[in-house]
């Protein structure tokens, strides 16, 4: 065992390197660039024939995981930094897609299958005579941008200011977000919400001009993704490191304690969760037109609470934690579900039961605890007993 | 020509230089001691589920006193102190702070922002921010969202971490984690934390427990020495530790006060050995 | 007069009772006339085939009952040659099986150009069902009477209406005479003149609900030849009582449709009140339990194929057993590690649940199974013409409350209920005193999951047995507890009927998924206003 350490030592140390405040954010920056760069050339300068070929489809992948890394991220925010647990945070994501799908649909125009200009395939398909009046301007990018950021902001800071005034936390509020997103899967898989229903938006075509299906767009796409994740990173970093950051992991481990020291503890977890909820909602937006579709299964519970374990995997409360994980957990996902389709579901149970018995703090623990090296804003030690600013009778209550 | 009069009569009023708007008063306003009573409780009552926490509690607390609050346990002291601090809504009475505060109609963040600080009966203290950031945290100042996300420490701000680091005598672990610190420890933090955001009023919920000899010495020579600039009220069970620091005691008995006066006093009156002493021994 | 009619009725009855007293013993028909008029009856015309069933019924009384029903479905041939009558069946295959007629024995099979099919026409149907009617009225039970009864109101005559009367003084139950008075009414106000009658005719009408009654009074409203003002008046009158009280047993079917959904969340939701009350554990597979319990229901009934009607009842302990032990395994596995951590475990039970739903697509198939309900679980209690009850609704309802009862019965007099009360109000004290909390928690568990997979029994009578049953109560049952407010078994009754009952009610107005997202925003709004629920636990322990 002993040998196995002293082997395996320069590695941790190695990864060791990320958790340094300054180092660990470069070296991460720069693997991420380095990486999406690299893949852009390789697809764009190479011939198909080349062994160095990166294919479109991978380009596509790549940005379908930084775009789950995103959110990922968005979820540790508030999870592993102020211990609110959210199972809702694909509502977020698919409320920000939706939008940017909305857009999307508008830019097909007469290109549909019932070449109607004005109304999306779906609409004529259901006899509507007229645009429904929350389609308007959609077919401008920027509002459509404004839009799908205001509209997962404003059900954010919402549902937070109710939530967190009549302080509801624990499992409670973990509770009601799955409530919500489950809500909203049901209301947009209603024809009548006049979001195509089940079938979601679809088959788009272009984007701000430029053909969807074009490699240029899908590396531009990729890079695009790519610039946006270090953005949030950096912005979420410079949080985490404030006195705001230090607020939140005061509230995270002892809510009252930092509300008798006077601070407005609900007014943090409502700004943080509003925040959380933006940066899912960019994820969201990104992730359309590179897949293509956005339909109700986005808001499934299911989807959403995927992205805790990402994060539990990568170690909560370490911001590039959230992002390994979701990169290392996805990767996973579609080999196994190429290779054993079935075998997929229960290695994800699996990941959940091992996870949560044995890493508590992830992947980042783990080198944590070769490197015996303690990032300030860790998940504290004594968690167990502390219990993340949640007492047991509060629980039990 | 009377009507003419009293209009100027109103203008001048306005004109006044020596009176202030209502609404141009600051908002964080300061506690008004002149009649010499920093706390003023009246008629308190609480109920839970049919059990009577505080019944028709009367207290007054002096400015600059070192108040010790002694009592079985289900006597009302927490509860007590969960009134004052806003946890906990009463059913009936009033509870004023100084001539000029309604605690009743403040949540505990707007208290603590007035000047009223409180030590848990559990050392609560954020186990994953070092000793010098829970000290940083507790500082008196701005708690805004905003303010927080662009706040740096100033000189004077450093010298007060500083200076209360040295009073409850963890310069040395100023960078530890606080989960890494001992329970005795903990609890010093938890005052300094107090001490950090600088409270006219402090209450200290057994503050002793679970500290050496040695340790709840110390805690008394640092309690005596805030009485006068602040106003204490401890609760303790530890009947050495309250008769080594106390001047006034006031002994609770199911939710009412049964007897207050020095520790000789109390310790001699008729229903206090009867109910709490009377049992003890 | 009437004193000679009841003797002259007694011994018509005394004559056509006779035969009836045995007709297993005696298949073939006695009275030689029905013999002779049964020979008629091969290729006669439709008019005489009218007469031959009027003989036929005086003659036979009631054991003509099942050749009219026959002939009434229209199955009824002769065989060319011999004019031997038959019911004939297809079967499966297409083949035409002949039926010996009054024995139902097996005749084979007949290729279709030896036999030839007795014709009807409505208006024989029409003869053919009051002849039925009328020998239910005479010989069936009282069941079968207001059906009679009932049949009769749909085209009433002179004939029906003295049928009717003789039915009534031969002595009936007080409810078929209130029937037959109705029919009386309904009679009179279509044939008599006199407005004082009619008014008094309506006046019997009014308020009854049943369709030829709301028909008769709405034609007579609607008729421009009606000049009686009074009459139309008081019509109109009754036809709005009627609607009264038509609009008020639609809302007791709601209400009942609303228990009835109630009763599946209380029953979904009490085993998790107890793992959240007690343990302060999220068990997010709670609804895989449920599962589990469905599945064991279709695997006792493809054990027992010959028993389907006790399979319920071996199913009901089997799935708590195997609930109840998969629950003490999760518990000793898994939930044991993360005492004290209630999110963590909320996120190692719902990879439980992605195991257990992907086991159970493994072992069976991703598709639904077909669970089988029991025949005394089938049809339904008619309360009146427009309210009847499912009885497997009906019974599951029950099935809930005892359920509850004996949870409750559970935790306040057993000892284990008693140390299940002491940990979950104070856990280290507990422990102080020498409860085992380990085995405690694990008891608990067991308990709330045996309750789920008992749950799942009942759920596998109203809904579709698949891998996802579980999913689709989990967040319903969750609020449930959340409503009535955690730790409290009477919350979690009126959390469940109420939320059941309000899912129901909005359910026409709104849509069955509309009304399911505005519970759910409702309860999320509920929470915020009250976050310990409808009935919380105050105190100091809460805080």
């Amino acid at each position: 065992m002993s040998t196995v350490k002293t082997a395996a030592q320069p590695l941790y140390r190695w990864f060791a390197e990320f958790r340094q405040p300054g180092r660990g954010t470069s070296w991460l920056v720069g693997v991420l660039l380095v990486v999406t760069l690299a893949m852009s050339a390789a697809n764009l300068l190479l011939p198909p024939e080349s062994p160095l070929y990166v294919s479109t489809y991978t380009i596509t992948l790549m940005g379908k995981y930084l775009c789950f890394a995103m959110l990922a991220m968005a979820v540790d925010i508030i999870w592993g930094y102020c211990g609110i647990l959210s199972l809702g945070h694909g509502a977020f994501f698919a409320l920000g897609g939706y939008g940017m799908g909305m857009y999307l649909m508008r830019q097909i125009g007469d290109r549909g299958v019932y070449g109607n200009p004005d109304l999306p395939d779906f609409m004529v398909f259901l006899n509507w005579q007229e645009l429904p009046w929350y389609w308007f301007g959609m077919d401008q990018f920027w509002f459509a941008v404004l839009v799908a950021l205001a509209i997962p902001g404003l059900l954010a800071f919402v549902f937070g200011w109710l939530a967190f005034r009549s302080r509801v936390t624990g499992v409670y509020l973990s509770i009601m977000t799955q409530a919500l997103t489950y809500a909203l899967m049901l209301a947009f898989f209603r024809n009548e919400m006049g979001f195509g229903g089940n079938n979601g938006l679809t088959d788009f075509k272009d984007i701000l001009g430029f053909d969807l299906q074009a490699d240029s767009t899908r590396v531009a796409l990729l890079l695009v993704t790519t610039l946006l994740l270090v953005i949030a990173f950096l912005t979420s970093r410079a949080i985490v490191q404030s006195r705001l950051g230090r607020v939140i992991v005061a509230v995270r481990d002892s809510e009252a304690r930092a509300r008798f020291l006077g601070y407005r503890t609900e007014r943090y977890k409502v700004w943080l969760f509003v925040y959380s909820a933006l940066i899912a909602a960019v994820a969201g937006m990104l992730y359309v037109p590179q897949v293509g579709i956005i339909n109700p299964g986005e808001f499934s519970p299911l989807n959403s609470i995927e992205v805790v374990v990402w994060v539990a995997v990568g170690g909560r409360g370490t911001l590039y934690g959230a992002i390994v994980g979701a990169l290392l957990v996805n990767y996973a996902k579609t080999r196994f579900t190429a290779l054993m389709p079935d075998a997929w579901l229960f290695a994800l149970g699996a990941l959940f039961v091992v996870v949560t018995v044995y890493l508590p703090r992830g992947l980042a623990g783990l080198f944590d605890r070769f490197t015996s090296k303690n990032a300030e804003t860790a998940w504290p030690e004594r968690a167990k007993e502390s219990n993340g600013g949640l007492s047991t009778a509060e629980v039990s209550a | 020509m009377n009507s003419l009069n009293q209009i100027t009569e109103q203008a001048r009023e306005v004109m006044r230089r020596d009176t202030t708007w209502p609404f141009l008063v600051p908002r964080k306003r300061s506690v008004n001691v002149s009649k010499n009573v920093i706390l003023y409780l009246e008629g308190l009552n609480v109920s839970f589920d049919g059990f009577q926490a505080l019944n028709n509690l009367n207290l007054y607390v002096n400015d600059g006193e070192l108040r010790c609050l002694i009592g079985a346990n289900g006597a009302g002291k927490t509860t007590l102190m969960d009134v004052i601090t806003g946890k906990t809504q009463c059913d009936s009475g009033s509870a004023w702070f100084g001539q000029n505060i309604d605690l009743l109609a403040h949540d505990e963040a707007e208290i603590a922002q007035l000047g009223i600080g409180r030590k848990f009966q559990k050392p609560t203290v954020f186990e994953a921010h070092t000793v010098f950031h829970n000290l940083e945290l507790s500082l008196q100042g701005a708690k805004g969202v905003w303010r927080a996300l662009t706040a740096t420490l100033s000189g004077s701000e450093r010298d007060r971490i500083d200076e209360v680091l040295e009073i409850i005598g963890l310069e040395k672990s100023r960078h530890q984690l606080a989960g890494a610190l001992s329970h005795g420890q903990k609890q010093w933090l938890e005052i300094g934390m107090l001490l950090a955001a600088e409270p006219r009023l402090l209450l200290v919920d057994e503050p002793v427990a679970g500290m050496t000899a040695e340790e709840s010495e110390r805690t008394a020579e640092l309690l005596t020495s805030l009485a006068g600039k602040h106003t204490v009220i401890v609760v303790e069970h530890d009947m050495e530790f309250v008769r080594s620091i106390a001047r006034t005691v006031t002994v609770l008995h199911q939710g009412s006060v049964l007897a207050e006066g020095t520790m000789d006093q109390v310790q001699n009156n008729r229903d206090v050995i009867e109910v709490y002493l009377g049992e003890e021994a | 007069m009437k004193v000679l009619l009841l003797k002259l009725w007694m011994a018509v009855a005394a004559v056509l009772l006779l035969p009836t007293g045995s007709p297993l013993a005696q298949p073939e028909p006695t009275a030689p006339a029905v013999g002779s008029v049964l020979q008629q009856l091969p290729g006669a015309s439709l008019k005489k085939t009218g007469d031959l069933v009027r003989q036929l019924e005086q003659a036979g009384g009631a054991e003509m009952r099942p050749l009219f029903e026959v002939m009434l479905a229209g199955d009824l041939y002769y065989v060319k040659e011999s004019g031997q009558l038959l019911q004939i069946q297809k079967n499966s295959d297409g083949a035409r099986m002949g039926i010996s007629l009054f024995e139902g024995k097996s005749l084979g099979e007949f290729n279709s150009r030896d036999i030839k099919k007795v014709r009807v026409n409505n208006r024989l149907r029409s003869q053919l069902r009051d002849a039925i009617a009328r020998i239910e009225l005479l010989h069936g039970d009282e069941a079968a009477q207001i059906a009679a009864v009932l049949a009769m109101l749909d085209d009433l005559n002179e004939q029906n209406l003295r049928l009717l009367q003789t039915a009534q003084q031969a002595g009936v139950s007080a409810e078929v005479s209130t029937l037959i008075e109705l029919a009386e009414a309904m009679v009179q106000l279509r044939t008599s003149t006199d407005t004082a009658d009619r008014l008094a005719a309506i006046e019997v009408m009014q308020g009854r609900l049943e369709t030829p009654v709301r028909n008769q009074l709405q034609r007579l409203v609607n008729s421009d030849s009606e000049q009686d003002v009074a009459v139309v008046a008081a019509a109109q009158k009754a036809l709005d009582k009627i609607s009264g009280r038509m609009e008020f047993y639609g809302q007791m079917e709601q209400l009942f449709f609303g228990l009835s959904l109630g009763s599946v969340l209380l029953l979904a939701a009490i085993g998790l009140a107890i793992t959240f009350g007690v343990m302060g554990v999220i068990n997010m597979a709670h609804g895989e339990m449920i599962m589990l319990g469905a599945y064991t229901t279709y695997v006792i009934q493809q054990l027992m194929p010959n028993a389907i009607g006790y399979s319920l009842l071996v199913a009901v302990p089997a799935a708590f057993l195997v609930s109840g032990s998969v629950g003490v395994l999760i518990e000793r596995g898994v939930i044991r590690h993360l005492q004290g951590r209630p999110l963590e475990t909320l996120l190692a039970t719902f990879g439980i649940s992605l195991i257990l739903q992907q086991a159970v697509r493994s072992i069976f198939s991703p598709l639904n199974m077909q669970v089988v309900t029991p025949e005394w679980m089938s049809g339904s209690l008619a309360i009146n013409p427009v309210f009847s009850i499912t009885y497997n609704r009906l019974y599951i309802l029950l099935f809930s409350l005892a359920v509850f009862a004996a949870l409750v019965a559970i935790l306040k007099k057993s000892s284990l209920g008693l140390n299940v009360r002491a940990v979950s109000q104070n856990r280290d004290m507990a422990k102080a005193m020498g409860v085992r909390t380990e085995m405690v928690d694990a008891m608990t568990f067991g308990l709330g999951s045996g309750i789920a997979g008992v749950a799942g029994v009942a759920l596998s009578q109203l809904t579709n047995v698949g891998p996802n049953l579980g999913q689709s109560y989990i967040i319903d049952s969750f609020m449930v507890v959340v409503f009535g407010g955690v730790g409290n078994m009477l919350g979690t009754l009126v959390g469940g009927f109420s939320l059941g009952v309000a899912n129901k009610f909005l359910e026409p107005a709104t849509g069955a998924v509309l009304a399911n997202i505005i519970v759910l925003v409702c309860l999320i709004l509920f929470i915020q206003k009250r976050p310990k629920g409808l009935f919380p636990q105050r105190g100091r322990a809460a805080e």
